[in-house]
């Protein structure tokens, strides 16, 4: 039973670094960018590489690949994404899907459509027995890691000069235009940043929630329910959804197995029928 | 009358003109005759092709659904397979276990069941903002694969629905493997429910619709019943999803749970956005297009079909469907500009109107 | 009876109150109008009334029937209508189409769904009459986004007329009309029947005092004052606040 709330809490915290830098663009530009997996993806695919093949350490391969994703991430910021903001949202789900079809047809390409791992440092395999709880220390590690990273976010936004304007650009962009914050430079940064704590994520997660060509597909509604269900006028509204997701779902895996993920939709679509700002998004939002 | 000082006499001609005018507009133009007539002649032009052609249909009859609610009501979805799939299993279960044997009328029942699930999806795809719709409507086709997938007794899970023994049409025509019999089904089904679709958006409520798609507040201003009319078109696009989800079923006699998958949604707005919204025939023109295209990178490299379709549509985007649009309007335009030359007679009122004729 | 009538009509938007504790009454047939400085309240005002708003308190009566929770287009039923400050037209139809809209709407056909628009007589001749009146005759086969402003603006006040209101809210009718043909305007608007009801806002005090019967002051978003428009000319507050600045402008 602890164990599931365990692992449960894990797997969120998986999910909402993955999910965060989403739920920026999202609250930010008003994006759709269902394309977000598939940096994701390319963190994993990178670790994988880096790991795997190169024979890089597990340590310095996760912040390569975070550093790798942003890379790709700013690039495709500067070069495609910045055309489509404006357009309608129809517009926005077209490329951003035709997004992810090309990384998954490019993936299985180049590396194949089997199922990959990262070879993971023997330190970090095997489990724990805390109390008679069994924790997995590789679940250690992510909770440590992710749970950093959100209170560095969480200082980063409230403590910062770029936090600040962050939050101006998202509250109202006209307004922070009219302040002189260059919102254009703010989007892509934030992009960038999103991007590559997708990949981390994605390196992360790779031994958690596996890694092959349909990973932005299998897990896009993942982060959209993140999104959706948490609102956009906070991290913490999809931090918490994230780990309420986490938790549904090891626990609806373990105790009815052969629902799947039907859980999971039925609470979303309730979810979004109760409060379609989202369950923690502030009652005047937008 | 206060203003213009018209009497009853010259009033009647503007009116009658006005009248003339809006329906010389639902009018079928030589261009959607031709288009139809040329339909049907495949049938006897591309005897070998019948199969493609079958999948064509069905697919066009798909994004007309997806067009009745993106085009003509402004609502994104991501779930219409939903009712392609239910109907679809719907079909294949009467159908297996002896239920309904007449094809026709199970056809027409899994059109109803369909509409009857849009029906009851529609409050909740009514509410919130386009991301709240888009994840509603494919959490909905998602729950439907989840469940299809845990009744696997019934569905036959992942292996798909097997022993499906559609019977001959009226009794007289059997599927047959080649697709003859199957093609002029589907085309025809194509066609009547395109008929209809069309009276639909030619009538006063296809206008509200635009008009609710254009500027929601202000029908509702002039007493347009917003909601319901959304509710309304949402039942009939998924009914008609629903159908071409049952002939793909019947004309395979197969059904498997890619029928609700996301990848199905997508490429259906993919095929909508080739053709172009909101003028009916998108739906038509980009079933052709994309399936032509398929088979033909299908032939160069057939397992990365997708990344082919994914680069069609950042294209798109990234060239703007605007442009688009206004390419095909030229065309559309000049089609349109033969049939209003074939008209009897003029049908302005401009500097008519004081005088009479 | 007053045919509308607001009661503590109260409207607050987060931290900001629009309206606070508005009680006006418009009689049956009155040419009221509702003046105020920018930012007053006024335009929030008519969007509570025709449901485009929530109160966050306070009821709306409509000839003695409480509408506070009636749906916008039940209001139109009802017999209310609008039209909007900023222009709130179907771009993408031709003016023909738009009114066409309105009357098939009215008559009950707007869900007929096989006929063929344009088959009735009776709306079709309205549309030539409507059309004529507020002369879009010329450009009534364009997309609406093409036409000059003008144009456009006659459209909008012509759709709500369309709905053959008994009570008519009009939200700066001649705002971006040229002046030549501001008066034709409102001599269209006094010419409906005697029993329509209209609530005019309009900040062209001319127009103002040449049309109403009865006018009402909304100062930061209270009803400020409330009367005939020999009393409200004569009122001293009422110049300190509202006319003293129109005059010096
Ligand atoms: N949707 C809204 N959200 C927040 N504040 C609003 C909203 N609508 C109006 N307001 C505020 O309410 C106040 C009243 O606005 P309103 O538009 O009713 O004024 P008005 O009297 O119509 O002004 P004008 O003469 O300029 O048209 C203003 O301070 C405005 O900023
Ligand atoms: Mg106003």
């Amino acid at each position: 039973m602890l164990t599931i709330l365990f692992d449960g809490v894990a797997y969120g915290m998986l999910l909402f670094v993955l999910a965060c830098g989403l739920s920026v663009t999202l609250g930010l530009m008003n994006f759709i960018n269902l394309a977000h997996g598939a940096f994701a993806m390319a963190g994993g695919y990178c670790t994988v590489i880096l790991v795997n093949r190169i024979g890089i350490p597990f340590a310095l391969g996760l912040p390569i690949a975070f550093l790798v994703t942003a890379l790709i991430g700013g690039l495709f910021e500067r070069t495609l994404y910045v055309h489509v903001y404006a357009r309608d949202h129809l517009d926005q789900v077209l490329f951003t899907i035709g997004l992810v079809f090309m990384s998954v047809a490019a993936v299985d390409y180049t590396m194949g459509s089997s199922q990959q791992f990262v070879q993971i440092p023997e330190a970090l395999q095997g489990q724990f027995n805390v109390f008679g709880v069994g924790m997995g220390k590789y679940r250690l590690l992510i909770i440590v890691v992710c749970g950093l990273l959100t209170v560095s976010l969480q200082l980063i936004l409230a403590k910062t000069r770029f936090g600040s304007r962050l939050r101006a650009a998202v509250d109202d962009q006209r307004v922070a235009r009219g302040l002189g914050i260059n919102v254009g430079a703010v989007f892509a940064v934030t992009f960038a940043f999103g991007s590559g704590l997708a990949g981390l994520g994605g390196a992360l997660g790779a031994e958690i929630l596996g890694l092959d060509p349909t990973f932005p597909l299998k897990y896009m509604i993942y982060f959209l329910i993140v999104v959706t269900v948490g609102g956009t006028s906070s991290i913490t509204g999809p931090f918490l959804a994230s780990i309420l997701l986490g938790i549904a779902d090891v626990a609806g895996k373990y105790y009815v197995p052969k629902l799947g993920a039907f859980v999971i939709y039925a609470i979303m679509i309730a979810v979004l029928i109760w409060r379609p700002q989202g369950l923690f998004a502030r009652a005047t939002a937008r | 009358m206060t203003v213009n000082t018209l009497n009853a006499k010259n009033l009647a001609a503007p009116a009658a003109n006005v009248s003339a005018y809006l329906k010389s507009r639902a009018r079928w133009s030589p261009f959607e005759i031709a288009f139809w007539v040329f339909a049907f002649a495949t049938i006897w032009l591309f005897p070998g092709k019948h199969l493609i052609l079958k999948d064509t249909a069905i697919l066009a009859l798909f994004a007309l659904s997806l067009d009745l609610i993106l085009g003509y009501a402004g609502i994104i979805s991501l779930g219409q397979a939903a009712f392609f799939g239910l109907a679809g299993y719907f079909a294949g279960l009467v159908a297996k276990y002896g239920i309904v044997n007449e094809p026709v009328v199970a056809l027409v029942l899994s059109g109803v069941v369909a509409a009857a699930l849009g029906f009851a999806t529609s409050f909740l795809v009514l509410r919130g903002s386009d991301l709240t719709r888009l994840m509603v409507t494919l959490g909905v086709s998602l729950m439907l694969g989840e469940v299809a997938n845990r009744y696997s007794n019934i569905t036959g899970g992942a292996d798909g629905l097997q022993g499906v023994d559609i019977e001959p049409l009226f009794g007289r025509f059997r599927f047959d493997l080649y697709g003859h019999n199957g093609y002029v089904y589907c085309l025809s089904v194509l066609f009547v429910c395109f008929v209809i679709v069309r009276r639909i958006v030619y009538s006063p409520f296809g206008l509200s619709l635009r008009a609710v798609k254009g500027n929601p507040l202000r029908a509702a201003a002039i007493g347009i019943p917003v909601k319901w009319r959304l509710v309304a078109i949402y039942t009939v696009s998924a009914g008609i999803a629903g159908i071409a989800g049952a002939l793909l079923t019947q004309t395979t006699a197969f059904c498997s749970l890619d029928v609700f998958s996301l990848e199905r949604s997508a490429d259906l707005l993919l095929v909508l956005i080739i053709g172009g919204t909101g003028y009916l025939y998108g739906g038509l023109i980009g079933a052709v297009i994309y399936k032509f295209l398929q088979d033909w990178i299908a032939n160069l490299t057939p397992q990365y079909w997708q990344f082919w379709i994914g680069l069609v549509l950042v294209v798109l985007v990234l060239i703007g469907r605007d442009r688009m649009r206004n390419w095909i309007g030229t065309v559309r335009g000049a089609v349109a500009g033969v049939g209003v030359r074939l008209l009897p007679r003029s049908i302005t009122l401009g500097g008519a109107a004081p005088d009479g004729p | 009876m007053p045919i509308l009538e607001t009661i503590r009509l109260e409207k607050r938007f987060g931290g900001i109150t629009a309206n606070h504790d508005v009680n006006l009454v418009v009689e049956k047939g009155a040419r009221h109008a509702l003046i105020g400085p920018n930012g007053a309240g006024k335009t929030t005002l008519i969007n509570m009334l025709t449901g485009v708003l929530k109160p966050t308190a306070g009821r709306i009566m409509l000839e003695g029937r409480d509408i506070t929770d009636v749906v916008p287009h039940e209001r139109v039923r009802l017999g209310m209508a609008r039209t909007f400050q900023i222009n709130q037209l179907f771009l993408d139809l031709t003016p023909l189409e738009s009114i066409g809209l309105v009357v098939s709407e009215r008559l009950g056909l707007g869900a007929d769904w096989w006929r063929v628009v344009g088959t009735r007589s009776s709306v079709t001749d309205e549309i030539v009459e409507v059309v004529e009146r507020f002369r879009l005759t010329d450009v009534m086969h364009e997309r609406t986004a093409r036409l000059p402003y003008g144009k456009q603006r006659l459209l909008e006040i012509a759709l709500a007329f369309t709905c053959r209101p008994r009570v008519l809210l009009l939200d700066e009718p001649a705002a971006g009309v040229p002046e030549a043909e501001r008066h034709e305007l409102l001599a269209t608007i006094e010419a409906l029947p005697a029993e329509v009801t209209v609530l005019l806002i309009e900040h062209d005090m001319d127009l103002v005092f040449s049309f109403a019967d009865r006018i009402s002051v909304l100062v930061n978003g209270s009803l400020f004052v409330d009367g005939a428009p020999e009393e409200v000319a004569r009122d001293p507050r009422v110049k300190a606040v509202y006319l003293g600045e129109e005059l010096d402008a």
